[in-house]
């Protein structure tokens, strides 16, 4: 086991905690940076999809992992970042380097206004709130059709910047690096985030709402930033969405992408970046491999193919139920466990990751 | 008497609203969990009372089969609570809230499995029959929906202030640790519960399945009932079934005299507002925040 040995004040803040680590980061980008010569176009169309997703799924867990809050809307937020980047790009002609940073901002204000009443309320109030955000959402998009085209749905122009033009079909690789720089630069933001005065009282609220209290945090408010922070991310993930899937309607960003949001980062492990990663890549590959494991299935029994309405959805529900029950760390949880097992050799005990139960008590008063 | 029908109408879905709504302020009452899936559950029970009634499935006789559906929605929660959600005992409430969604999708699967996803109507004696009052008619469907309730409401109020286990279900989310002290069996009683919201849910669900046709997506009624929850007052019985009747009550009137669109997300709409003005709904349970 690697013991560090703080010399310096630097030490506490640096990004990587030892030079073998840093070593192992930069290994990864190397294999990033050099993807687009290793894969086909169809593959790397699917890594960009990964990198989308990850950019989410790091939104939703600077809310969920971090500061403890539940949100089903997330698919709201990407829809008002997807909508909010093309109307800007579209209506006004703004280019995207202007419009992409905006429809975070107006994805994260949105957010932080129509979070600021539940914030003072019990979390399962925001739970149910924001799948009224998911519905509302969805309606409106069909009632302001003179401006979203409602059902019929809006095209995604290609991303120009300084006179590139990057598209998914005939420049895949620039959009893909695209994809990765923004990426970096959002898990840059969550990390310093987290050892930030804020990131610290997200924790605090997570941990005891009443003790973040006493400790001098704004609890209502301190929720109302997370959820603008969250949504803010989740918005330029949105964005980035419309322009990979080219065209997108009311129907996009359902209910159904909320909860696989929320199942990504609960499979990948909360509170951990790496969790957003490992959790999109579950995500984005399932559909892939439910139809591969399909298709064997329907040759090892031969006969007609086996196609079952909403069995996707339910083996997603399955995946997320046993991971809850038997896992609730994630694959990263698991992979910290595994790694700490060999770390310690012999020393390693079972009830190490035990967590602390909590008895419940109400705060109604009837 | 335009009028009067859509108030009967839109009181009869309210009141299947408040039910779904009762089922999870019951669990909420007692556990402090909120269950994402009492759509489904209602959605469960009403195909199981299909799967017994209908001449194709068992073709049991209707009165045979209700109280057997209920009997098995019943024991379906208490098996529920007792393999799963017993392992999440002690675990923070969002889990729980994941988890529940989570069923509901393999729930609707199921139910999609084995009853298909068609549209089907329930063989039920009360379908389509009229009440005369005077000169107004009324679906019997709709009055038995409302006095059904109505029952119902009063009996689970009674029982969770007068009985000795209701009062039990109380302390246990009151304080778990100061219950467990009392002697309250607590995770049993986590698990009669979650039977009685399941019973509670096969009650709205024949109740819904009288009125049309049902099939496994009806489950997403659910978030509806949530509004209406919150609407009435998170955590209170009678605040459940006044949200769900608000909520009924609109739909109906808003789709006449709003533009098209506008009747599905007035119940949301309203929700906000409710979050807005007065957070802890109408008839509060929350007066100020103990430490």
């Amino acid at each position: 086991m690697r013991t560090v040995f703080k010399t310096s004040y630097d030490a506490d803040i640096n990004l990587f905690r030892h030079p073998q680590q840093m070593g192992w980061y930069l290994a990864l980008f190397a294999v990033a940076l050099a993807l687009p010569f290793l894969l086909s176009n169809f593959a790397l169309g699917e890594a960009t999809n990964v990198l989308i997703w990850a950019i989410a799924c790091m939104g939703l867990m600077i809310l969920v992992g971090q500061s403890g809050q539940a949100s089903l809307g997330h698919a709201a937020f990407l829809a008002i970042g997807c909508y909010a980047n093309i109307l800007l790009q579209t209506r006004l002609g703004l280019p995207f380097l202007i419009t992409f940073p905006l429809a975070g901002l107006i994805a994260g204000i949105a957010g932080a206004l129509i979070a600021m009443p539940m914030t003072k309320l019990h979390g399962i109030y925001l739970a149910i709130g924001t799948i009224a955000v998911v519905i509302l959402v969805e309606d409106f998009i069909v009632i302001a059709t003179p401006l979203t085209n409602g059902v019929i749905g809006l095209i995604a122009p290609p991303i120009q910047i300084f006179g590139l033009v990057i598209d998914r079909y005939s420049t895949p690789n620039l959009l893909y690096y695209l994809t990765l720089a923004i990426t970096l630069l959002v898990v840059l933001f969550y990390r310093n985030l987290l050892r930030s005065p804020l990131g610290r009282s997200f924790a605090a609220i997570r941990d005891s709402e009443i003790s973040a209290q006493a400790m001098g945090v704004n609890v209502a408010r301190t929720k109302t930033v997370a959820f603008g922070i969250s949504t803010g991310i989740t918005g330029l993930a949105g964005a980035l969405m419309g322009h990979y899937a080219g065209i997108f309607n009311n129907e996009t960003f359902n209910l159904i992408i909320s909860i696989q949001l929320l199942l990504a980062i609960v499979i990948g492990g909360l509170g951990s970046i790496h969790g957003a990663f490992f959790g999109a890549a579950v995500v984005a590959m399932l559909p892939q491999s439910i139809a591969v494991a399909r298709d064997f299935l329907t040759r090892m029994i031969g006969g007609g193919s086996i196609a079952i309405p909403g069995m996707e959805t339910a083996i997603f529900g399955l995946i997320l139920i046993l991971f809850i029950l038997f896992e609730p760390m994630g694959i990263y949880g698991r992979w910290v466990k595994i790694r700490t097992y060999f770390e310690l050799f012999p020393f390693y005990r079972k009830d190490m990751f035990r967590r602390q139960k909590a008895y419940l008590k109400t705060e109604r008063m009837r | 008497m335009d009028v009067l029908q859509l108030i009967v109408s839109g009181l009869a879905n309210g009141c299947v609203y408040g039910l779904i709504a009762m089922g999870f302020v019951l669990i909420y009452k007692a556990t402090e969990a909120v269950n994402f899936a009492q759509g489904d559950f209602m959605m469960l029970g009403a195909f199981i009372c299909l799967g017994l009634t209908n001449p194709q499935f068992m073709g049991l006789p209707f009165w045979v089969s209700v109280p057997i559906a209920i009997a098995i929605m019943g024991a379906f929660g208490y098996a529920l609570d007792l393999v799963v959600l017993r392992r999440m005992f002690g675990q923070s409430q969002i889990a729980i809230v994941i988890l529940t969604i989570a069923l509901g999708f393999v729930l609707r699967f199921a139910a999609g499995v084995i009853w298909g996803h068609e549209p089907i109507s329930l063989a039920s004696p009360i379908a389509g029959r009229d009440v005369r009052f005077g000169g107004v008619v009324l679906g019997l469907d709709e009055v038995m929906v409302i006095a059904v309730t109505g029952i119902l409401t009063l009996l689970l109020y009674l029982y969770f202030n007068r009985t000795k286990l209701g009062v039990a279900m109380q302390a246990s989310s009151q304080n778990q640790l100061a219950a467990y002290y009392m002697g309250i069996p607590v995770k049993r009683i986590h698990s009669l519960i979650w039977a009685l919201s399941g019973m509670t849910a096969a009650v709205a669900g024949i109740l819904f399945a009288s009125k049309g046709s049902i099939d496994p997506s009806i489950g997403l009624l659910g978030i509806k009932a949530f509004a209406a929850a919150v609407i009435g007052g998170f955590g209170s019985l009678p605040g459940a079934l006044l949200g769900g009747i608000i909520v009924g009550l609109i739909e109906p009137f808003s789709g006449r005299y709003m533009p098209s669109g506008y009747s599905q997300i007035m119940p949301y709409l309203l929700l906000f507002l409710i979050l807005i003005f007065r957070p802890h709904g109408i008839l509060a349970q929350v007066h100020a925040k103990k430490v």
